[in-house]
């Protein structure tokens, strides 16, 4: 058992540095850890992703490690996708399903090495992957306080890695792994992140976490490196274009109120669900939504204007609403009006006109405008640098 | 014999759902007048300073259930009634740890994976079940249960709507919700979690109030019974009335006389007059009559029939139903003044805990051991309490630095074994509950400035309920919605003209919730006529 901690809010093992960076003050909490909102100037934060480096505290994720004989077998059964084409040194994006083909959440998945498997998530699932592994031969270990992370993401962040001493990881492919020796222990590096650019996540222990960011920030000081709060964070991966777990989705077995739970095909993630590989749970309602029609429809949407369509409606071309903004931003770098936005069928289809009802308050008188929105097919912001392999230098 | 002038209502007892029923009965304009048998208003409802300078919330301790939109439309607030939230419980453990359910989500989430880290990860599940079928009951508690043997449009519209409010779930919600009514609350948790603790300290709203255990069928409504209030929208949260949950009976009590209403102490309804096959008033003990057109009694359906009519006066059957009904003392209540704050199992002072309900029973055998105990006619040698120290919170109810503690005890039959309740047994039954606090606690013992121990005798003895059941009547399923208190009775219309029911023996049934009172306001307005004043349901969004 555990000891007593009856702290409201936990520090990260990178405490110590996040709190002396966090000049702002700025902290909400995340999954009982305190996680900044902004450090200094979340506009400059943002901009360190997209013009040199950011680096984002991403500890307080969840974290398990899953493997044995019968691991891949596991994740084949939880999972949309067919997990065997992630071989070992690759991640792979996922989603997992109930068995009435609603989404409970969606993560990375490294394969460390051959049956040994880490699962990286927003939300907690240890019960129903404890569940699901019935009659299975592997273990599951909630690592999620054992392993400290940082996302270092952005333009710079290959150069300031390899100042840092990371040698050769200009080499490493997106979605790869790489393992440097660091402080008398290890580093694990992946091309990988949650801000459509040129970035890595770096996993420690915690015994290694403090050592690391001092590191890291002193070989980055001439690579403009800065950390970066959630805001940034939200702000860049709205303009990637990824879907948050209980923003843009209710986790399934969160679902209070019948037919608020969606399915991969509703959320946009069709090409996560591989039919030809076997059976995995959610499979038959899924071929039955497949045969049957969806009932909603996930977009990205340009919307006309600047101003962000958070929490907006969308409406038709007579007015009706016919689904609403689950997130917005307009995106600096992209330059464009981004809504992710959930719509009922069979509305979105390419002829449909649709429109963002926005309310904005300028010195306190409120505006209402009907903004017309444009799918947006295909990537938002997608430098070249984010696959190049080479990664370029800047 | 006295003859007293003519009112248009009568209500006997002054319990909060009475207080409230006149309050809409005096606000439509009628002449009302409240009958209180103590020399106090309230009921289960009640302040009492027992001991000089303490106030005890004597019978009913924290508040939740009491209806927001009731207490909007009387305007409690302004007649006096705070409700101030508390979040949490602990439950202390035999081995001197405990387990606090925090109120936080994070550090509940990091307690619990303390004592198992898989029932940590399937409370999210839990929750969201259990929140399902709250919103499923929430929206039938501002409305008559529909008769679902009438054609009446009204109970078609009724029944339409409880019907869709259930297929509205989904297919799986529908059966859910069937397996959850009939089902343990033992049985319903098991299927969560696998800690000892962490399924003993939910089980205890399935069995408070109530003469089953927590393996017993139909307990997980009553789990529910517990979730279904809340305090300023936080729904399943509980709060202390400021000053005691006589503050609820004294603030209904304001909102009544200011619609001009009265209300008259010391006055113990004997009998009520039946003439010409309608209700025509009540007699007093000491003679004196009241006359009036209608009569409502807040009472519980069994004292109601059995102990204030001349059974003649009635329809066999309906006689014969109040005597089937089940309403079952289970449980008693200590009131202690304390000299200062006492310690739990090493918990600080300070700590969040000290302010939420504290539980000493730390696995499902040892609640369900305490309830064989009630079955052979006893009282629970290992009893399961819900402590709580409303002076944490409450400035108002002992001098400063000193405290108050009420502790509901479960379970304590209404006679024992070998014969009525005697003041030797009362004070042994209190001391076993002592002794099992001092267990956690050093230092209580020595704290004990005064006790109220009050076993169900005292409960129906000085309250009036019924073999004590503080819930006027079990909730078990065979007697909710159109079944409570019986059939033909389950519209609060009596079985006799002019005479109704309005106490927790009627839908949607015990605690401080004021909904029966304010339901059969809504019955009797539309038998005279006259608009519905009730306030309809906050949207279930």
């Amino acid at each position: 058992m555990t000891p007593h901690d009856d702290r409201m809010l936990l520090d990260t093992p990178f405490g110590s540095r996040v709190q002396a960076a966090c000049e702002l003050r700025e902290w909400e909490p995340w999954k009982g850890y305190a996680s900044p909102i902004a450090y200094e100037d979340m506009e400059l934060e943002y901009f360190a992703v997209r013009n040199a480096t950011g680096v984002f505290d991403l500890t307080p994720m969840t974290k398990y490690r899953i493997g044995g004989p019968d691991a891949a077998a596991f994740l084949n059964r939880l999972m949309t996708r067919d997990v065997g084409k992630i071989r070992p040194g690759r991640v792979g994006y996922a989603v997992w399903c109930n068995d009435a083909g609603m989404v409970l959440d969606d993560g990375t998945l490294f394969h460390l090495s051959r049956g040994d498997y880490r699962l990286c998530a927003q939300e907690r699932c240890l019960d129903w992957l404890l569940t699901s592994a019935l009659g299975l031969d592997l273990t599951i270990v909630d690592e999620t306080a054992e392993v400290a992370a940082l996302a270092v993401q952005g333009p710079t962040s290959c150069a300031a890695l390899r100042a840092m001493g990371l040698e050769g990881l200009e080499a490493l492919r997106p979605f790869g792994l790489r393992h440097y020796p660091f402080d008398g222990g290890e580093l694990m590096v992946s091309r990988t992140g949650f801000t459509g650019d040129l970035g890595y996540e770096v996993w420690v222990a915690p015994a290694h976490a403090e050592a690391l960011w001092d590191a890291l920030f002193a070989a980055g000081r001439n690579h403009l490196i800065r950390p970066m709060g959630n805001a940034a964070l939200e702000l860049a991966r709205i303009e990637a274009g990824f879907i948050q777990a209980g923003v843009d989705f209710v986790p399934a077995e969160q679902v209070v109120r019948h037919g608020r739970a969606r399915s991969p095909f509703e959320l946009g993630l069709d090409w996560l669900v591989d039919f030809d590989k076997g059976h995995f749970t959610g499979r038959g309602a899924l071929l039955r939504e497949r045969a049957e029609g969806s009932r909603f429809r996930f977009l990205r949407l340009d919307v006309e204007g600047n101003k962000p369509a958070s929490e907006s409606f969308i409406l038709n071309k007579r007015g009706e609403t016919v689904g609403h903004a689950t997130s917005a931003a307009w995106c600096p770098s992209a330059k464009r009006n981004v809504a992710l936005a959930s719509l009922e069928m069979p509305w979105g289809r390419p002829e449909d006109e649709l429109y963002a009802e926005i309310y904005t308050s300028r010195e306190l008188r409120w505006t209402r405008v009907e903004a017309r929105c444009r799918i947006i097919d295909g990537p938002i912001w997608d430098p070249p640098r984010r696959r190049q392999t080479p990664a370029p230098n800047f | 014999m006295k003859r007293m002038r003519q009112y248009d209502a009568i209500v006997i007892g002054a319990g909060h759902n009475g207080l409230c029923n006149a309050a809409y009965l005096a606000k439509a304009g009628l002449d009302v007048l409240v009958l209180e048998r103590n020399p106090h208003i309230g009921g289960a409802s009640v302040s009492r300073e027992l001991y000089p300078g303490w106030t005890y919330s004597n019978c009913s301790y924290v508040c939740s259930l009491l209806r927001p939109e009731i207490s909007r439309d009387l305007e409690l607030a302004k007649h006096g009634l705070q409700v101030v939230p508390y979040h949490g419980g602990v439950t202390f453990t035999r081995d001197g740890d405990y387990f606090g359910n925090y109120p936080d989500a994070e550090r509940l989430y990091r307690e619990m994976a303390r004592h198992s880290l898989r029932d940590a990860n399937a409370y999210e599940r839990f929750e969201a079940d259990v929140t399902k079928q709250t919103r499923l009951i929430r929206q039938f508690l501002l409305a008559t249960p529909p008769d679902p043997t009438s054609v009446k449009p009204k109970d078609l519209k009724g029944l339409i709507e409880l019907a869709s409010a259930f297929t509205g779930m989904g297919e799986e919600g529908l059966l859910d919700s069937v397996r959850f009514w009939t089902m343990s609350i033992g049985d319903f948790l098991d299927e969560y979690f696998e800690s000892d603790v962490i399924k003993a300290h939910l089980s205890g709203s399935g069995v408070i109030g109530t003469a089953l255990g927590v393996y017993s069928p139909g307990t997980a409504y009553v789990l529910l019974h517990h979730y279904m209030g809340e305090v300023d929208g936080n729904v399943g949260a509980w709060g202390f009335a400021r000053g005691g949950m006589g503050a609820v009976a004294n603030a209904l009590a304001n909102s009544l006389r200011a619609c001009g209403g009265e209300i008259i102490c010391d006055a113990d309804v004997h009998r009520v007059i039946v003439e010409r096959g309608r209700a025509a008033g009540v007699a007093l003990a000491d003679g004196t009559e009241y006359r009036a057109k209608l009569v409502v009694s807040n009472l519980d359906p069994k004292r109601t029939f059995l102990k204030c009519f001349d059974a003649s006066d009635l329809p066999a059957a309906v006689v014969e139903q109040a005597r089937n009904f089940k309403i079952r003392g289970s449980s008693g209540k200590l009131n202690i003044a304390l000299d200062g704050l006492p310690t739990f199992n090493g918990l600080s002072p300070g700590s969040p805990l000290m302010l939420t309900d504290m539980h000493c029973t730390d696995s499902l055998e040892r609640m369900e051991r305490a309830y064989d105990d009630w079955k052979a006619g006893t009282w629970s040698k290992d009893p399961y309490v819900d402590m709580l120290i409303p002076t944490t919170v409450d400035p108002t109810m002992a001098p400063p630095g000193k405290h108050m503690m009420t502790v509901f005890v479960q379970y304590c039959p209404p006679t024992l074994a070998d014969g009525p309740w005697t003041p030797e047994a009362r004070d042994a039954f209190g001391q076993t509950v002592i002794d099992q606090l001092a267990e956690h606690s050093p230092n209580f013992k020595d704290l004990i400035l005064d006790c109220e121990v009050r076993t169900p005798h005292e409960l129906e003895d000085e309250v009036g309920l019924t073999e004590g059941n503080i819930f006027h009547g079990e909730l078990t399923f065979d007697q909710l919605l159109f079944n409570r208190p019986f059939p033909g009775c389950a519209q609060y219309r009596g079985p006799l003209r002019g005479f109704y029911l309005c106490g927790s023996g009627t839908h949607p049934g015990g605690g401080v919730m004021a909904a029966p009172g304010a339901n059969a306001a809504r019955e009797i307005l539309a038998d005279l006529k006259r608009p519905d004043l009730t306030p309809p349901s906050y949207p279930n969004d």
